[in-house]
């Protein structure tokens, strides 16, 4: 029998063909368990049916609502049927119908089977309330079906099913949010000490999913002494022994949780689970190693002189996958000491020749930060330089990058470095990356170099075959230097240079040009302290993450964001954050109030700009001339990343029309709050004028971009924005529908976390004077950056104070 | 919590999709399958298990062939999802005895009412192939497993999954053999991958043993059984390095770096007498997993060399020690080297006589490939091969070319000296005698020389 075509979806059988497949697979036709026995066949039969016919019905549902109505009674009545089995599918197939007005047929039938004799039936009960949840929130509290679930969860027997119970209140009170009293007060029963005793001293006897999600709780604890601490960790020592990575992983996460504010012991936890580790990267499919090695990965690059003496299990083998293996090549960076060097690097040569390139590269680069994190470099540079020799262009590409690096950090092996590098020819070397870092060691080394002036000269002449403009500034650069350390040499090409570079359609290498053109002839010696000032070597290099994100994700244990390393807010949405988020919160204020003064990584944020305007300009042309500019209900017509539903802002800005009004007062509370130093003088400053603003207000783009660019900015202001405010701005649209409802309208945002940017704009209630604000958030620091510009210059303080307002109350429940 | 369920086919095509939640879209399998057909342009890179497109998570494990895959919004523990795809396909290949594309299809009513059970709205129900036995009326449509014979064992285990399926185990847990009777016996394999790499010289760089003693039980009645393993077995090596050889070696004694165990083990005896006690559930699962790193005899060495001869030539010699015992054989070797880029044509000589024995040029990733049927222990074999040059090569030719890698399998062998001594079923009566089968099998990881 050929297999059958499932063109739509493979889940709702369809076809003809599939009946007699389905026949083929009834259990009657295929011989029954337990032959010779008629009945039994035929109650087999019957409710093989039933699940079929269930099946059926929640897939189709959703379609046809009305239908649906038809088939609860049956549905009802099943539910009391004496077979436990019966009731939970019947049960189950009720409450995955997904029909909001079949809502009330559900709540009899589930408040029955929370309290069933069958623990089936109860937990197909509590995945039912989670169901009901979702499709009528208030139905389901009203019922009070939570309280209800966690009495079940510590009542009953249940064990077998725990799992199931636990998610589902977890997930109905991450989405309950925590502003519900009630809600908070039930998860503190659930994370006192007596239910995690409890739950702890029966661990064993749950299933090993139940196992991972009861540990996901022990891990929110908080023990009152360390004499606690020590029972639990006792209690769960043999979870690390759990075939199951899940389980090992949870139990991790519990032991380096406890343990966070005692050093010694937490570095023994480190000792400790690196066995079980490792051993579950060797066992088990590649998927599932990938996963635990990811975590060891994280531990390794916090404590990485913990592992520098199990740098042999990061050993990449050659099958492996090169996910795999760059994780391998990190940590091997990471654990390289004093002595395991040799060792390390010279494994890592033998990668360098590997058919893989990708992993060639990585691992020539791994040699290159060992080098830049070691005192004792003498070794490496020799097999660096072995590299350069090896005649493989991606290796030489590599290596020069990486030698130019070692030589901004240690300037004292320039000689040696140098004598090598002299004899790459420029012609070998392809890649814009690598060439740059030869032409830099070209200019800076120029005196050491006997030919560098001939070499450069050659580039210059090829100036119109280069296609990368880095290539092509550091050219410039480097002949300049040059010039001033061997100038009757370099004259004549330097002048080349300068006229290929100012004749050169790339805007930045043109105007470096410009720039060298206009300091020689101002002032020869100025123009070399310029180019070739005395430098210091550097000692540390930037670090790519800051350690703000790393301890955010290593909070995160035993989640994505390890194996993404990135913290959850960067790529989930709020909703979805996970179904225990209990010290979320917390987490966000401490991270708000210790980094405030990071720095504003402003290149991100300038290169949205651009991308934004563009946009908007390029928007406005492909839009339909006809509509004239009242048609507009600005945002709604929004720019890429917002789009909030035009009904939904107006149903927003009508619900809140009085807002603006109180503004001062309540500015003035919060400033004074945030210890912002306002003018010492208590008594209030002549109050500006009460402001009022359009709360149907309309911009188009355009006008908007016209304004912005002929109006001067007449307030510039820095704010700190609210922890609240912080957590919020996880979905930038939250901020926008939030300023919409004081009336205070976006026109265009963008940016990722941690910057992000918005356009908005607001208009007087009784004139069309409007206020145009760029407002930068950066949600690490926790601060704001706002520039206002109006057309009526003397209401912009009034309005900044609105704003300011408008901005403190986000978040804010 | 996930939010989707489905098993693709290699060419792509949905074999099985469920949608618990609702939350994803619907295009989530294809968006899923291009995403891992071409993660990147050059195609070298293979799709990490785990990765996030527009904000939907995409897990999958690869299971002879079939991708199993699972999406959700939520920032969910990966391991759990990987490990529950993992057991999922088990459950599944529990059921239906063989796993396959066909095997699937035929029996996806089967199927789905698997998926229902073991999953509810995203949340892991169940995942015990015992427990569900109570709640599945259907019946699975057995495939013949003689079919598959034409794949070949080996070729199950070999490709993409460590874990290695009972070779000779193709029965469903449900169905009934022919006869009508059900078959009592129990399976034990002990199976060992081995990772060795040799340096040029042929010193050991690096050597590692990963371990799985993996039951499958037919018995009814689920007895406890309590299986020993050697008496001097020692786990975990004190304060001593890992890789610190000479604390063990020489001494006979097997010593384990770190174990652990299914959760239906109990270890009450095993500080005495080495023995675990366990009521084994029906289905397939990894007793104990272990890690070792003492050394241990390889049971291959391998000798490489690679020779200029004149210019635009050069000679490429292959021997191999196998280092077992002569009453035990290996098979389906295959012995591979990567070549210099400019390489033209390789023509082979293999020893006089050899049977069972095939070489190749792989021209497009410019590779050696010598594949060997079997080799009996204590025999040495040699390839001898001639490259043809496209141009002049400069510098250093070992450079260009190799390292050696080696896959194969040897049965009835295993190289940590780990033992299962005996094997005792809790019996119920005296003529209560099921079959006992206790298998060993080494299979090589990463098995490397250098040149």
């Amino acid at each position: 029998m050929a297999p059958p075509q499932r063109s739509s979806s493979p889940s709702q059988p369809s076809g003809k063909g599939e009946v007699s497949d389905v026949k083929a697979q009834a259990p009657a036709s295929g011989g029954s368990r337990a032959p010779g026995a008629d009945d039994s066949k035929r109650e087999l039969f019957k409710k093989f049916l039933k699940k079929m016919c269930y099946l059926y019905v929640g897939n189709y549902a959703k379609v046809n609502p009305d239908l649906a109505l038809l088939t609860i009674n049956f549905l009802q009545r099943d539910c009391k049927d004496a077979d436990p089995m019966i009731r939970g599918l019947a049960l189950r197939s009720l409450c995955s119908l997904r029909v909001t007005n079949l809502v009330e047929y559900l709540v009899g039938p589930l408040g029955a089977g929370l309290k069933d004799s069958s623990s089936y039936v109860r937990m197909v009960a509590a995945m039912g309330v989670l169901k009901l949840y979702h499709i009528s929130a208030s139905t389901c509290v009203d019922a009070d079906f939570p309280a209800m679930l966690s009495i079940c969860c510590l009542t009953i027997q249940i064990h077998r099913w725990l799992q199931i119970v636990l998610s589902a209140l977890q997930e109905i009170w991450s989405l309950e949010g925590s502003a519900s009293e009630e809600v908070s007060r039930e998860r503190e029963i659930l994370l006192s000490k007596s239910v995690i005793y409890y739950l702890l001293n029966r661990i064993r006897e749950f299933s090993e999913w139940a196992q991972c999600l009861v540990l996901e709780l022990v891990a929110k604890y908080v023990p009152s002494d360390s004499n606690e601490i020590f029972d639990v960790m006792n209690l769960l020592e043999d979870r690390l022994q759990h075939a199951n990575g899940a389980v090992v992983l949870a139990t991790i996460k519990v032991f380096l949780q406890l343990t966070l504010s005692m050093t010694d012991v937490h570095q023994q936890v480190y000792e400790r689970i690196k066995a079980p580790l490792l051993t579950l990267v060797s066992s088990g499919s590649p998927e599932q190693s990938y996963a635990v090695l990811s975590h060891l990965h994280l531990l390794v690059m916090r404590a990485p002189f913990i592992f520098s003496s199990d740098y042999k299990h990061f050993y990449c083998q050659y099958n492996e996958p090169s996910y795999v293996k760059k994780l391998k090549l990190e940590m091997l960076t990471a654990v390289a000491n004093e002595s395991n060097t040799y060792e390390i690097v010279t494994e890592l040569c033998e990668y360098a020749a590997n058919v893989d390139i990708p992993i060639a590269r990585e691992s020539i680069r791994a040699v290159g930060k060992i080098a830049l994190q070691q005192y004792d470099v003498n070794a490496i540079v020799d097999r660096l330089l072995q590299f350069l020799e090896m005649e493989k262009d991606y290796v030489t590409a590599e290596a020069l990058v990486l030698v130019k690096d070692l030589l901004r950090k240690y300037p004292q092996w320039s000689q040696d470095c140098i004598a090598v590098v002299g004899n790459i020819s420029s012609n070998n070397v392809q890649e814009p990356k690598a060439k740059a870092a030869l032409i830099w060691m070209l200019g800076e080394y120029s005196q050491d170099m006997h030919d560098a002036p001939y070499i450069l000269e050659g580039l210059v002449e090829n100036w119109d075959d280069e296609h990368s403009a880095e290539v092509r500034l550091h050219l410039l650069t480097a002949v300049m230097k040059c010039f001033f350390k061997r100038p009757p040499e370099t004259q004549k090409s330097l002048g080349a240079a300068l006229a290929a570079g100012l004749a050169d359609f790339h805007q930045d290498v043109h105007d470096r040009a410009l720039f060298y053109y206009r300091l020689l002839q101002y002032n020869i010696s100025v123009a070399e302290r310029v180019v070739n000032p005395p430098k210091q070597a550097v000692s540390v290099f930037a670090d790519t993450q800051s350690s703000e994100i790393k301890d955010r994700i290593f909070d995160e244990f035993n989640s994505l964001s390890v194996v993404y390393q990135k913290p959850s807010y960067m790529f989930t949405h709020k909703e979805h954050r996970g179904p225990f988020e209990f010290s979320d919160e917390i987490g966000h204020v401490s991270i708000g109030t210790e980094s405030v003064d990071t720095v504003v990584p402003a290149n991100g944020v300038e290169a949205n700009d651009k991308d934004l305007l563009l946009s908007t300009s390029e928007k406005e042309e492909t839009r339909v001339p006809s509509s004239n500019s009242s048609a507009y209900s600005a945002p709604s017509y929004d720019l890429s990343s917002v789009s909030v539903p035009t009904s939904q802002l107006l149903e927003l800005t009508i619900s809140n029309p009085t807002v603006p009004g109180h503004a001062p007062q309540s500015s003035f509370a919060i400033d004074d709050l945030l210890g912002l130093g306002l003018p010492a003088a208590p008594a209030p400053a002549p109050s500006p004028p009460l402001l009022k603003l359009n709360p149907k207000a309309v911009l188009d783009p355009t006008t908007f971009q016209q304004k912005w660019r002929q109006l001067p900015i007449a307030l510039s202001q820095d704010y700190s924005v609210n922890p609240q405010g912080v957590v919020a701005l996880t979905t930038p649209q939250s901020l926008l529908r939030h300023m919409q409802g004081l009336s205070i309208h976006c026109i265009a945002s963008g940016g990722k976390s941690p910057n992000f940017k918005f356009f908005f704009f607001a208009q007087k209630a009784e004139e069309s004077s409007t206020f145009l604000v760029e407002c930068i958030v950066n949600t690490s620091s926790a601060k704001a950056q706002i520039k206002i510009k109006a057309d009526d210059q003397s209401a912009t303080e009034a309005f900044s104070s609105v704003f300011q307002s408008a901005l403190s109350k986000f978040g804010m429940p | 919590m996930i939010s989707q369920f489905f098993v693709l086919s290699q060419r792509g095509d949905n074999i099985v999709f469920r949608d618990y939640r609702g939350e994803v879209p619907k295009g989530s399998a294809e968006i899923f399958f291009r995403k891992v057909k071409f993660w990147k342009e050059d195609g070298q890179e293979e799709a990490p298990p785990v990765f996030n497109v527009d904000g939907v998570n995409y897990f999958h494990v690869k299971v002879v062939g079939l991708l199993f895959v699972a999406t959700t919004r939520a920032n969910v523990s990966p391991s759990i999802v990987l490990e529950l795809l993992q057991r999922i396909a088990r459950v599944i290949k529990d059921y239906v005895g063989v796993l396959n594309e066909d095997s699937i299809r035929k029996n996806f009513v089967l199927v789905y009412e698997l998926l229902d059970e073991a999953i509810d709205f995203g949340f892991v129900q169940t995942t015990s192939t015992e427990l569900l036995k109570s709640y599945i009326f259907n019946e699975p449509i057995v495939i013949d497993a003689a079919r598959l014979s034409s794949l070949g064992s080996t070729g199950l285990f070999m490709q993409g999954t460590k874990r290695m399926p009972g070779t000779a185990v193709t029965k469903s847990v449900v169905a009934n053999e022919p006869g009508g009777r059900k078959r009592e016996e129990i399976f034990v394999d002990i199976i060992e991958k081995i990772s060795v790499t040799f340096s040029s010289s042929g010193y050991i760089l690096t050597s590692e043993i990963d371990g799985t003693i993996q039951m499958k039980s037919y018995l009814t009645g689920n007895p406890e059984i309590r299986l020993a393993l050697n008496e001097d077995l020692s786990i975990g090596r004190g304060g001593t390095s890992a890789y610190d050889y000479r604390s063990s070696f020489g001494s006979g004694a097997v010593i384990l770096d770190d174990c652990n165990f299914h959760e239906s083990v109990r270890l009450d005896n095993f500080e005495v007498d080495k023995t675990l006690t366990l009521v084994p559930p029906d289905g397939e699962f990894p007793v104990m997993n272990y890690r070792m790193t003492q050394e241990f005899k390889p049971p291959f060495r391998i000798n490489a060399l690679i020779e200029e001869a004149g210019m635009l030539k050069a000679e490429v010699i292959l021997k191999l020690y196998a280092e077992f015992p002569s009453n035990i054989t290996a098979n389906t070797i295959s012995v591979q080297m990567p070549l210099p880029k400019y390489t033209m044509r390789a023509s082979f000589e293999l020893e006089p006589g050899a049977i069972g024995q095939t070489t190749d040029f792989k021209e497009a990733n410019k590779r050696l490939e010598w594949g060997l049927k079997k080799i009996v222990g204590g025999s040495e074999l040699t390839l001898r091969a001639r490259l043809t040059f496209s141009q002049e090569f400069h510098g250093n030719i070992t450079k260009e070319s190799g390292p050696v890698s080696m896959t194969f399998t040897i049965p009835m062998y295993n190289s940590s000296k780990l033992q299962v001594k005996y094997l005792q079923i809790a019996k119920k009566s005296g003529t209560y005698n099921p079959y006992r089968w206790v298998r060993y099998v080494t299979l090589a990881n990463s098995y490397v020389a250098r040149i």
